[in-house]
């Protein structure tokens, strides 16, 4: 375990972070020394079994959580600096549209509470709308919209607002294996042609493999990382890539840390 | 959910509609009430008549008993025909400035009814909003206004109504108030209910874009409590047109729908009792599908065709 004074350079930097959840079966450690570093422009997965924290650091990082120990830096500042400086864009698990605006009222609804004007607006709308190739469905309601198109409008409205850092808890969870395939490679474009710097939460080993420069893999009971993986695959990923020995052998090491975090339950 | 177009039809015809719409169910039950209705009239009017018949040495067939029943000046229970004949008669053939015309004194209570509506609706909004931004007033306020639903209305209008009186309040008003006491209660309970029904998830968006708490409110907790909102102005609604008229009872009956029952039950006039029942039933619906259209209006606006 390091223990070295925080440097400001990372967009996320933890030190000997701890959360523990008093409840009344009694204290919950969701978090229990967690040390990480985040660059600009990582691609960071944190996989791991449900109760293992990964849910809750993402949380902690946007502010939705206190942590009860230990350190935080988001873009050099506290989580909460960095979330009223609107550092980061957060994606849930469900779209969370509302069922009462369009979709580009949708995306606007953050720029609404920014004060962006009307003018740029419709000019950010128009853009954040192709990168997830939804231009032409900005009129549309949600429930128009297949779950998939949902998914992208949401992460269209994270984006709206420029934070250099998106925060994605499961977004792709709630859907099927061929929709989530096709998003995870539009995702992986979009974080090429953007630069920005992604930490994304998955219950899932190939797409976290496929998709991170990093992997954080955690377990539970206290909430933890095991282990953390720098994948070795190229910048350029078709999805037949899964196929390969390369990416084969970091899901087998993701496989294994998992499997280590279990053992002792 | 998939992203399927709603599917372009032919409209059904009206008769159609009507047909597999609420129309024909609806129909069979008033013509059911109605001959239940005529059924109970003659018997019970009959004792009255063999009474008469009986004092004047006559003996009544069916059919004689059946026409008696159904003309009487004060009946028990006046038959259906004998209320729309009243209703006509003090509906269309009265000139509604007249205290004669059942218009004037239904007038007379809807304006108590939509003034204590409307205070009731942004009381209860009012009350909500506080409710759902401060712990304090959840904890302490509910407890009272559910309380303040407890006391019968009857018990508390006239010490309403005599309170106001002497601080020189009279006329519309009290009333008025009356019916606020009743209204403000459903929009309370549902508009807290619909502050409070965005999940956490829309409200850790709210947080996660650094959004106010004035933000939060007017773009996500208020369109979000809209149907509640609607809901419990139905119920509202209704239960104010209750408020008005039982506020008019104990004002010495002067104008309006309860001063008519009231003078109906002195003079044993169950013909216009009767008729103002009728009139204050359809005005109440009429009212409640007043809010349905304007919740209807509303939710199209909101992209949610319903």
């Amino acid at each position: 375990m390091q223990h070295q004074s925080i440097t400001t350079g990372g967009v996320i930097a933890a030190r000997d972070l701890s959360l523990t959840f008093q409840t009344n079966d009694g204290p919950v450690h969701a978090l229990s020394d967690v040390n990480l570093d985040i660059g600009k422009g990582e691609f960071v997965s944190f996989i791991g079994p449900s109760g293992c924290g990964k849910t809750t650091f993402l949380r902690v990082i946007a502010d939705l959580e206190q942590p009860t120990g230990g350190q935080i830096l988001v873009n050099g500042m506290t989580p909460e600096e960095a979330r009223r400086a609107r550092a980061y864009g957060y994606v849930f698990q469900a779209a969370s549209l509302y069922p009462w605006r369009t979709i580009e009222k949708n995306i606007a609804l953050p720029l609404e509470i920014m004060g962006v004007s009307r003018s740029e607006q419709r000019e950010r709308i128009a853009r954040v709308l192709d990168l997830v190739d939804l231009a032409g469905f900005g009129k549309k309601y949600p429930w128009q919209l297949s779950g998939g198109m949902q998914q992208r409008a949401s992460i269209a409205r994270a984006l709206a607002f420029d934070a250099d850092l998106l925060l994605m808890d499961e977004p792709f969870g709630a859907l099927d294996e061929i929709v989530r395939d096709h998003l995870n490679e539009q995702l992986l474009k979009l974080w090429d042609r953007t630069n920005k710097t992604i930490c994304f939460v998955t219950h899932s080993i190939p797409e976290a493999v496929y998709l991170s420069t990093k992997i954080v893999v955690m377990s539970p009971r206290p909430g933890r990382v095991t282990d953390v993986i720098d994948s070795t695959l190229p910048k350029e990923r078709p999805l037949d890539i899964r196929e390969t020995p390369e990416f084969l052998e970091i899901a087998h090491r993701v496989r294994e840390g998992l499997r280590a975090g279990h053992s002792y339950d | 959910m998939s992203a399927v177009a709603p599917i372009a039809g032919r409209r059904p015809s009206l008769v159609a509609r009507a047909w597999n719409g609420t129309a024909l169910p609806v129909t069979i039950v008033v013509l059911i009430i109605v001959a239940v209705w005529y059924v109970a009239a003659v018997f019970m009017n009959a004792p009255q008549e063999y009474d008469k018949a009986g004092r004047a040495g006559q003996t009544l067939t069916v059919s004689d008993l059946v026409t008696r029943t159904m003309a009487q000046e004060r009946p028990v229970l006046p038959a259906p025909h004998q209320v729309v004949v009243e209703l006509w008669d003090t509906t269309i053939n009265k000139n509604i400035t007249s205290k004669r015309s059942l218009v004037y004194h239904a007038w007379v209570t809807l304006s108590a009814t939509l003034a204590g509506f409307a205070i009731g609706t942004v009381l209860g909004v009012g009350l909500a909003v506080f409710i759902v931004h401060n712990t304090a007033a959840d904890r302490s306020l509910m407890p009272w206004i559910i309380a303040s639903q407890t006391i019968p209305i009857l018990a508390i209008a006239p010490m309403i109504i005599v309170v106001l009186y002497n601080i020189g309040l009279s006329g519309l008003l009290p009333k008025a108030l009356i019916s606020t006491y009743l209204s403000f209660f459903p929009v309370v309970v549902g508009m807290v209910k619909g502050l409070r029904s965005p999940d956490s998830m829309q409200l850790d968006l709210m947080r996660t874009w650094n959004a106010s708490a004035a933000q939060t409110f007017w773009k996500l907790r208020w369109p979000s409590s809209m149907p509640y909102l609607f809901t419990s102005m139905k119920v509202a609604v209704a239960i104010s047109l209750v408020g008005a008229i039982v506020g008019e009872l104990p004002t010495g009956a002067v104008a309006g729908l309860g001063a008519r029952l009231l003078a109906g039950s002195y003079y044993g006039q169950t013909i216009q009792i009767w008729s103002a029942l009728f009139m204050a039933a359809g005005l109440a619906a009429t009212l409640v599908a007043l809010v349905g259209v304007a919740h209807s209006m509303v939710l199209r606006r909101m992209g949610q065709a319903e």
